[in-house]
């Protein structure tokens, strides 16, 4: 055991020397790229916080990876390399009717099509679903294997957490009659958030969580799946409830209305805030470095950087928590059964 | 702007591999997962109560035989009282029969010596008898050797005849 947990010790700390390596690397291109104009923080946090069609990892000819550009346009699907939107000194040309125009990708046509390409923060996602799928088949296989055994090696650092899942969010949450219905969608929930909040903070890595979409959809999924396991009760406290006179009622019934939106609203919001907001301020720590162009200022950034990873790292989790746990609330909600 | 519009493609993509990772999951690694851990915890219980039972059973036998030592205890002793108590009567039996015995062998040998005794006397008078028969003889023969103390003889029986 020690020497594992000495292992892992190593690991953090190797991984925080890439942290820095990287992000200092990727600030330094950055302001390397734009010679002669003035150093922007603004433009660079953003542009590394948003989605890219390319895959930045070091400046060079290997450096980038292209990613592929899907397009449906009224012609028809169009496929190609993002690396067709770029001559060899990295300026953006463009192609096929396309142009790169800060960061989107517009029809010199006037038309609008619709933009499915493999980004970066989609190519994020689909390592995040490899990992996710890979890890916890490789763990469900040895629970088939060895049943009524000890947990061994990651099985005994997931089962605690799945544990957790099960008995400190799910069923209190929901309620002994229907947790386990809830419980695949909640565990899947929590891990592919975790995952992604911690694949976000490897330097490198696409900000897929502090992305709207992403959170849009992860929300709009919990509500529908609120929506679709409403029972009786829980209509019946939004249009009728009990003890309200008529008139309040009237007041009542939007505002309850409004919440069932407001609730993943929310959770959208609140998930995508604090991933994002944890990027910019790590950013704008290394970005001192080259507003004040000193070597003093760097240590005292590089020292808050790190308490901020720290930070980081547990808000990947707790933002996982946190999202997990309100999912069950509502799944809790819209499942009660009435008992006054 | 940007950071608050979600992209339609991103969206899809989201939707799509979210939509296939929660399929897989749920079917093929949360459901066994649960399934051995609730068997594992199903399990777990039932041996913990099976070595509680089995606590519960050594307890017991324990007692049974602390009350079986006991049972056997008492009886030993009892045994031993009434081993104790025939082995007195056996004694004081004995005792009374040797008693007995000895009683009637005093008794018989009472009867012997008395009979013997008598016998030797009846013995001892048919000697003296004879002795004094014989001395009798020897007296009369002397007496009457002489012819006049016959005559005088049968005088005195003619005459206590005549008498009569």
């Amino acid at each position: 055991m020690t020497s594992k947990s000495s292992f892992f010790k190593a690991l953090n700390i190797k991984t925080l020397a890439f942290v820095f390596l990287f992000l200092i690397g990727s600030v330094a291109s950055a302001s390397d790229s734009k010679e002669g104009e003035k150093f922007n923080p603004g433009s660079l946090i953003i542009h590394h916080v948003l989605d890219d069609y390319t895959w930045h990892f070091f400046d060079g000819h290997y450096g980038t990876l292209y990613l592929p550009v899907i397009l449906y346009t009224d012609n028809g699907l169009k496929v190609f390399s993002s690396s067709r939107f770029f001559d060899e000194h990295y300026n953006s040309v463009s192609y096929d009717g396309f142009k790169l125009e800060h960061g989107h990708i517009i029809a010199l046509d006037g038309g609008h099509p619709l933009d499915f390409s493999i980004t970066k923060n989609v190519a994020s996602l689909f390592l995040s679903a490899f990992l996710l799928l890979s890890i916890f088949i490789t763990i469900a296989n040895r629970y088939k294997k060895n049943p009524n055994k000890a947990p061994r090696g990651i099985q005994s650092f997931f089962e605690p957490i799945i544990i957790f899942i099960r008995d400190e969010i799910a069923l209190p949450n929901i309620g002994e009659k229907s947790y386990r219905r809830f419980l695949p969608f909640l565990l899947t929930i929590f891990f592919f958030i975790w995952f992604n909040n911690l694949l976000g903070l490897i330097p490198g890595g696409a900000n897929l969580t502090g992305n709207i979409a992403v959170t849009l959809v992860l929300a709009v999924i919990v509500l529908l799946v609120t929506l679709f396991s409403t029972k009786k009760y829980y209509w019946k406290h939004i249009f009728a409830t009990p003890g309200v006179p008529l008139p309040v009622m009237i007041i009542l019934i939007p505002i309850e209305l409004v919440g069932i939106l407001t609730k993943p609203f929310s959770l959208m919001m609140r998930l995508f805030a604090n991933i994002t907001a944890g990027h910019i301020v790590i950013l704008s720590l290394f970005s001192l470095i080259f507003i004040f162009e000193s070597f003093a200022i760097a240590g005292v950034s590089v020292a808050f950087a790190i308490f901020m990873n720290f930070l980081e790292l547990f808000v990947a989790l707790l933002q996982a928590y946190v999202f997990t746990l309100l999912s069950a609330m509502y799944f809790g909600a819209a499942v009660e059964e009435a008992h006054h | 702007m940007d950071l608050v519009t979600p992209g339609v493609g991103l969206i899809f993509w989201q939707t799509v591999t979210f939509l296939i990772v929660l399929g897989l999951l749920a079917a093929f690694v949360w459901k066994p997962i649960m399934e051995a851990l609730r068997a594992r915890e199903g399990f777990i219980e039932d041996s913990l109560s099976a070595a509680e039972n089995a606590k519960k059973d050594i307890e017991k036998l324990k007692n049974d035989n602390e009350y079986l030592m006991q049972e056997a205890r008492l009886e030993r002793d009892k045994m031993l009282k009434e081993a104790a108590e025939l082995a007195n009567k056996i004694k004081e039996d004995a005792k009374d029969e040797t008693s007995k015995i000895t009683a009637k062998m005093i008794e018989d040998a009472k009867a012997v010596i008395q009979a013997e005794k008598s016998s030797a006397l009846n013995e001892v008078k048919g000697l003296v008898a004879d002795l004094s028969l014989d001395v009798a003889e020897k007296v009369l023969r002397k007496k009457l050797e002489e012819k006049k103390a016959q005559e005088d003889l049968v005088e005195e029986f003619i005459k206590d005849i005549k008498v009569n």
